[in-house]
């Protein structure tokens, strides 16, 4: 295993002082830590370039970045998730007349956190901290294309399950390109699935939202989605970024 | 986007809700506020009843916006209300005379005590279907009066009006000073101990008694029926029917007929089954209630478990402990250990209401040892509601005669799925949750859509209740059993901690 990286260690010390401070400047900051000047330059450059640390245009002065803060914030806790988009995901269930389900990347694993049933009282049973295979999911493709680490095995569950990598590349990019993803009976015979991304503050993917169906009632004869249950589903998923958004 | 729609306002302990349903009772919008919770002394609780109003204000053009509808899309007005909350204010200038003192206020105490050493159990148990507590919003209407000079007076002479949150509401929303109507339902009325369950009227030795002008009060009317037409806020809109948030939330779960029952977990937790027309009595701690009346028609009543202290232990854990930043949060710690650890919490922070009525317990928290953790702690506080449950369930059966095969739910605290797998746990019967979770909401606009005749007949509404979520137990029996004991040696814990001669 390689040692420490020193750059991280002093972009970290950067961090700390200015955390601890409202403003410094580069001359205290390189005194502080007992750097050249050029070197802690350079540290704060690339802070910048990424947001961690802002700039202050007048000054020439360094605080802490918007970014910074935001990688605190951007972690929603699931639980919260679930309360707030509760009412949404009723809503469209009832308006879909579709089993609904929220998903997200939990340790590598993507995680159903709610499930509401289809609206017709059939039997069905609760899949709330249940797993499903992201490859072969309409919400795993969201989550995927959106950068979520997430294992893939490309086992096959059905004949149409994307196995080759290549092919499952092409689809992350439009599943990105177009801002939902589909699946056609590839976890499960006779299931069609549907799901877009819920963006958390500052537009961040944190989990997927969806319905799964039967194919010839989600899809039209060319296998796209209903452009009314793309729209519900949108409507869903702006609901639930506001929500967050006010939380 | 236009159509028939109803609007719902929610006028809860914590919050304002507007919400927009569709003629085929659909969630179509909401705006939500909420509202400043005043203590200030230990067990008292109050709100600002003018921030209230117009929280409504606020909300409902905000709903309707957001619907992208206007008034004329809107055929009728429910409103559902925190109950036993109290508002006294001038008829002449619409000013409250003081805050509003909220049903959690124990400031009373002495008052029901008085009652009861006057031997009034009885007569409030047989006329009204209540056990002596502070709860409930007659002595609250006469500490008002006592505690400001010359109130009794201008009551008396009918200058000073008296009212539960949806009388300020109607009254305001009718005209105010200029006419408006000063009207309650019997759901809300009920909850004063100062009407006779049977005659859904004002008694005169209950008013006496309890020390409450007739002339202050006001007139009871059926909890469907078009009160008045809404001059603010909603112009021109039916104001169609109001009731009780738990008496709403049994009717939007419809549960119409006997048997049929329901469990609100918000603030509190509150369980109530439908009995029919003659008023059931409970032997076992509960309370008999009318679940809601149809203008021409006898009322329908329900027996009801209610819980003072559900979800607002978990606002306590995250406001006053600081342990968790938001309220769901509260899953995520107790999901962080197995089981309680063999802690518990008992949140009888003002007495504890169904089925123990005792004034005298207040909050404790027992097997702590130097294993337990903050999760354990959430975990506590999970249970609490869950065990509590139980309890007015067990009151409800032994009541009732009847046998659970399922309990249907509804509330804030249903998005917890540990909480709400716990109770199916505790109960042993399987729990459910329906599409809507809203159901004070909706209820109230089954209310009011029923009244105005949106809707034909109540029996078409039960098409639209359909499963969400249900929670299967998976605890054994004797899980349950030891559990269950140990939950109840808890409540023994907290009894009689409040001692004559103390304050708190
Ligand atoms: N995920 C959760 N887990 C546990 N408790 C929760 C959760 N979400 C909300 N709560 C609790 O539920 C309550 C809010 O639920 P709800 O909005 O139904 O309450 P309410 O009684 O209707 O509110 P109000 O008092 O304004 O009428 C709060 O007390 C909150 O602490
Ligand atoms: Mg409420």
């Amino acid at each position: 295993m390689p040692g420490p990286v020193q750059s991280i260690e002093r972009a970290a010390a950067v961090l700390e002082l200015l955390s601890a401070a409202s403003e410094l400047g580069v001359t205290e900051l390189a005194e502080s830590l007992g750097l050249a000047k050029s070197t802690t330059h350079g540290i704060l450059r690339t802070l910048c370039d990424v947001g961690l640390v802002d700039q202050d245009r007048r000054t020439g002065r360094y605080r802490v970045g918007r970014g910074l803060t935001e990688l605190g914030a951007a972690s929603v806790d699931v639980h919260q998730l679930r309360s707030l988009a509760a009412n949404w995901l009723d809503a469209l269930a009832v308006h879909t007349g579709e089993a609904v389900r929220l998903a997200v990347a939990l340790d590598g694993r993507l995680v159903v956190v709610h499930h509401v049933f289809r609206p017709d009282d059939s039997r069905q049973v609760l899949e709330v901290d249940s797993t499903r295979p992201p490859h072969a999911c309409a919400l795993g493709k969201v989550l995927l294309a959106n950068g979520a680490q997430l294992a893939t095995d490309l086992s096959p569950f059905t004949r149409r399950t994307v196995v080759d990598p290549a092919a499952l590349r092409a689809e992350l990019a439009t599943v990105r390109h177009r801002g939902y993803a589909v699946e056609v009976e590839e976890r499960v015979p006779g299931e069609a699935g549907v799901a877009r991304p819920v963006r958390g503050r500052g537009g961040r993917v944190i989990a997927a939202a969806g319905v799964t169906g039967a194919p010839e009632r989600l899809l039209d004869r060319s296998g796209l989605p209903h452009a009314k249950l793309l729209r519900q589903l949108e409507d869903a998923v702006q609901a639930v970024t506001r929500e967050l958004a006010a939380a | 986007m236009a159509g028939r729609h109803v609007l719902a306002i929610d006028q809860g302990t914590n919050s304002t809700r507007c919400i927009v349903f569709d003629q085929a009772a659909r969630f179509v919008s909401v705006a939500q506020v909420e509202h400043r919770q005043f203590h200030p002394r230990p067990g008292w609780v109050e709100h600002d009843p003018m921030e209230i109003w117009a929280n409504v204000a606020r909300v409902v053009p905000q709903a309707l916006h957001r619907a992208g509808l206007s008034l004329d899309d809107v055929v009728a007005l429910g409103i559902a209300n925190q109950r036993e909350t109290v508002v006294a204010w001038d008829r002449r200038t619409g000013r409250p005379l003081d805050r509003a003192i909220v049903w959690q206020d124990v400031r009373t105490a002495d008052r029901v005590d008085q009652l009861a050493a006057d031997g009034f159990a009885d007569v409030a148990r047989r006329r009204c279907g209540l056990p002596l507590a502070s709860y409930f919003a007659g002595p609250r209407m006469a500490w008002l009066l006592d505690a400001h000079p010359g109130a009794r007076r201008a009551a008396d002479r009918g200058e000073l009006l008296l009212g539960t949150m949806e009388s300020w509401l109607i009254w305001n929303l009718t005209g105010g000073p200029a006419g408006g109507r000063h009207v309650t339902d019997v759901t809300n009325a009920s909850r004063t101990m100062l009407m006779d369950l049977r005659t859904l009227a004002w008694d005169d030795e209950l008013l006496d008694a309890v020390g409450v002008p007739r002339a202050a009060l006001p007139e009871i009317r059926p909890t469907m029926e078009v009160y008045g037409t809404a001059t603010a806020v909603a112009p021109g809109v039916p104001i169609a029917a109001a009731l009780g948030d738990q008496q709403a939330a049994l009717f939007g779960q419809t549960c119409f007929a006997p048997g049929e029952a329901k469990c609100t977990f918000g603030t509190g937790a509150f369980l109530l089954l439908t009995t029919g027309t003659e008023p059931a009595t409970s032997t076992h701690g509960l309370i008999t209630t009318p679940a809601y009346q149809v203008d021409g028609e006898p009322p329908v009543y329900a027996l009801e478990g209610s819980i003072a202290v559900a979800g607002s232990l978990v606002q306590w854990f995250r406001d006053s402990l600081g342990l968790i930043r938001s309220a769901p949060e509260i899953e995520t710690l107790a999901r962080t250990v197995e089981d309680n650890g063999g802690c518990y919490i008992v949140p009888a922070f003002a007495g504890l209401f169904a089925p123990h009525w005792r004034s005298d317990a207040r909050g404790v928290v027992v097997g702590l040892t130097g294993y337990i953790t903050k999760g354990h702690l959430a975990r506590a506080v999970l249970e609490a509601t869950a065990w509590q449950t139980r309890e007015v369930v067990d009151a409800m059966l032994a009541d009732s005669g009847l046998e659970l095969s399922e309990l249907k739910v509804d509330g804030g605290m249903t998005a917890d799925h540990l909480l709400m797998q716990t109770v199916a746990d505790v109960l042993g019967v399987p729990v459910a949750r329906p599409m809507v979770a809203e159901t004070v909401s909706l209820g109230a606009a089954y209310a009011a859509g029923l009244s105005s005749g949106l809707w034909p007949h109540r029996e078409v509404l039960r098409r639209h209740w359909h499963r969400a979520g249900e929670w299967l137990p998976t605890a054994s029996e004797q899980w349950r059993e030891e559990g269950y004991a140990d939950w109840r040696h808890a409540v023994q814990r907290s009894l009689g901690w409040v001692r004559e001669g103390r304050s708190r």
